[in-house]
């Protein structure tokens, strides 16, 4: 078997059969721990609006914070938002989703998509560059942090490469694309990757705590 | 050759001249083997681990924007502040013990077993430099609550008698005497009288019978004494049916703050019974940050059901009468600034409310920079004003507050809390500072219209 048809066929299937299972067990292992239910007298009412609303609040600094915070947030949404455009944005992405959902959208220009790959790169290495050198980010991080900067790296890189076909033929290159994806997968329920769900679940619940007493969320 | 080690350098930098700082050095509690210390440190840490905190403790992506919000962080640049490495032994149990793929590290040794001696080390993390004052629970993205986790992992510290003797002590007076400072019932009864007669007014104490009870702190029996009276007065002046009970006067809950939870609910049910047994509709909370917290958030759960009464810290309660015309209070000329303790307005809601009275005061308020819920803490809550090798580090944060203070160009500081109080007032001697902190509740007091 080609290295291609592996990556597009059981490559795929076991990715996705990890991603799903793991996925499944650390969000039902989170459920599963007792709830602790706040019976203090509520100052106000709307908790759950006020966990909503903390969801989307949180995407930007409170404003006494934002001078301190500029640096790390526009990296973290530099590389965020071209993750986005790449994945959602590029045409092959779009038929590869398509072929699994029936969804499709119209994609971007092609030199949009390869602008943001390009910018994401760049900003994936301006944070691993940060993480080791800021004496913070150095001393909090660990394995995870550097892992799951690779694995979102590498994808970026080779799908870029596929597209220059720089560096081997072309089937290689999409193969080694494809594959990083899947190594993304199959990490992802693993580590901190998982934050782009459990954060959902940590903003609205501290949304919903501070709400009910009439505090700042 | 000189027999000195090097191990301590001289440090001639400093006022009082002595060796660099020694390595950290932490107390202990109890006579207890070291796998036992650690064992119980676990369990307990593990066992208040609910649906919430393990969300927070999953969520984390190390991005270090909380350090950027703690005060301790700013003021020193030490990484080691950083709120969530405070938390990192615990996080490192926590994966091992308790995660979705707990089995996973333990199986491949990928996380190690925690030492007695690291958690000696973050003994000074936990409690010397946390004031639990929720900055940094502002500033995370991902919404981790980590003053919550701080308070966990205390619980874990105490069971293990790891905590700072200090706080040991006044926590441990708290529930043997019925106060961590010595204002034991008696005690307090005296100068309840003494503040009777100061102020001219009646201290009701012991009533059968009462629509509101009141509470007070020991920091202001023992120290701002004044506080007892111009409550009497305030509640005097309304004509309220109220009441202080000597089974349940004290307010401060030095259990929560240590990590005791035994010794929590110990305090916080004196109020609840007291309250009962008078049949209070509303107990009234001192100036103080954390009893309101302890009380008004964490006391039904200690009660294990809904408080059958309201609570209010006084601020709320002055801005009430004061609101709805019941207390009408005298123009002040002066300028001020207010200090927002962060258990009242950050983790506690009633930001509003002593605006509401510095405005009928007529006050002319100077804000600080930041302010209100975004407030620098004063460095002395959650316990850490006890702790004396801790001034070194509390008085380096307090810098960040006289500047406040200064820039506001207000001569006077005015607070609801009289932990806070005691903080600014022992560092403005430490610095030889020239800005008081007073009592808002004691400028009502001195300008009602009677
Ligand atoms: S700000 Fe929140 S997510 Fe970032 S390191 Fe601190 S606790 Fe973790
Ligand atoms: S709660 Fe306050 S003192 Fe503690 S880590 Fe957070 S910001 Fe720092």
């Amino acid at each position: 078997m080609e290295l291609l048809d592996f990556a597009r066929g059981p490559g795929l299937q076991i990715a996705v059969l990890i991603f799903v299972a793991g996925l499944v067990w650390r969000l039902v292992h989170l459920f599963l721990a007792a709830k602790k239910s706040d019976i203090s007298e509520a100052r106000m009412g709307g908790a759950r609006a006020g966990g909503l609303k903390t969801i989307f609040s949180r995407f930007r600094h409170h404003e006494p914070f934002r001078e301190r915070t500029r640096n790390g947030s526009v990296l973290a949404y530099t590389m965020h938002i071209g993750l986005v455009i790449v994945v959602l944005g590029s045409a092959p992405h779009i038929l590869f989703i398509e072929s699994f959902t029936g969804l499709d959208w119209t994609p971007l220009p092609t030199l949009v998509i390869h602008l943001a790959a390009a910018v994401t790169v760049a900003a994936l290495l301006v944070g691993l560059g940060r993480r080791l050198r800021h004496p913070v980010l150095r001393m909090i991080s660990n394995f995870d942090d550097y892992f799951s900067w690779l694995i979102t790296t590498l994808p970026v890189v080779t799908g870029l490469l596929t597209v220059a076909h720089v560096g081997g033929r072309y089937e290689t290159l999409l193969a080694l694309h494809i594959l990083s994806f899947e190594a993304f997968l199959i990490w992802f329920p693993f580590g901190k990757l998982m934050h782009s769900i459990i954060v959902f679940g940590s903003r609205y619940t501290t949304g919903i705590t501070f709400t009910r007493r009439g505090a700042k969320v | 050759m000189s027999k000195v080690t090097e191990k301590y350098p001289l440090d001639t930098h400093e006022q009082r001249l002595t060796v660099k700082d020694p390595h950290p050095r932490h107390d202990t509690q109890g006579d207890v083997d070291e796998d036992e210390r650690l064992r119980r440190a676990m369990a307990n840490f593990a066992k208040n681990m609910n649906r919430t905190t393990a969300t927070y403790m999953e969520a984390c992506v190390h991005c270090g924007q909380c350090a950027e919000a703690c005060h301790y962080y700013v003021q020193t640049e030490d990484p080691k502040y950083t709120p969530i490495w405070k938390l990192e032994i615990f996080k490192q149990a926590y994966k091992r013990e308790n995660s979705p793929f707990g089995f996973f590290y333990r199986l491949f040794g990928f996380k190690r077993h925690i030492t007695v001696e690291q958690l000696g080390e973050w003994q000074e993390l936990i409690y010397d430099s946390c004031t639990m004052c929720g900055r940094c629970s502002l500033i995370c993205p991902m919404g981790i609550d980590i003053a919550t986790l701080v308070g966990q992992a205390r619980h874990g510290m105490f069971k293990a008698g790891l905590i700072p003797d200090e706080l040991h002590e006044v926590a441990q007076r708290a529930k043997e005497e019925g106060s961590p400072l010595g204002a034991t019932a008696s005690v307090f009864e005296d100068r309840a009288e003494w503040m009777g007669d100061e102020f001219d007014t009646e201290v009701n104490i012991d009533q059968e019978q009462a629509d509101i009870l009141v509470a007070m702190s020991s920091i202001e029996i023992m120290k701002y004494p004044h506080a007892i009276g111009a409550t009497a007065k305030v509640l005097n002046a309304l004509g309220e049916s109220w009441t202080f009970r000597t089974e349940g006067y004290e307010a401060t809950n030095f259990g929560m703050m240590a990590g005791n939870t035994e010794w929590q609910k110990a305090a916080t049910m004196k109020i609840i019974n007291a309250a009962i047994a008078c049949g209070a509709k509303l107990v009234v909370l001192p100036e103080c940050g954390h009893a309101y917290g302890a009380l008004r958030w964490q006391g039904a759960a200690m009660y294990g059901k809904p408080l059958p009464f309201k609570v209010q810290h006084i601020s709320e309660f002055l801005a009430d009468v004061i609101s709805s015309g019941r207390l009408k209070v005298k123009k002040v000329d002066q300028t001020v600034t207010f200090h927002d303790p962060c258990q009242v307005a950050r983790r506690g809601g009633a930001t509003e409310a002593p605006r509401v009275v510095m405005e009928a005061l007529g006050l002319d308020l100077k804000e600080m920079a930041p302010t209100g819920d975004f407030n620098w803490c004063c460095g002395g809550g959650g316990g850490v004003v006890t702790i004396h090798r801790a001034d070194k580090l509390r008085y380096k944060v307090f810098e960040l507050k006289m500047d406040q203070v200064e820039a506001t160009g207000a001569d006077t500081v005015l607070s609801t809390c009289s932990n806070c109080r005691q903080s600014y007032n022992d560092a403005k001697e430490h610095f030889h500072w020239d800005k008081n902190m007073e009592s808002l509740l004691e400028l009502v007091a001195e300008n009602l219209v009677e």
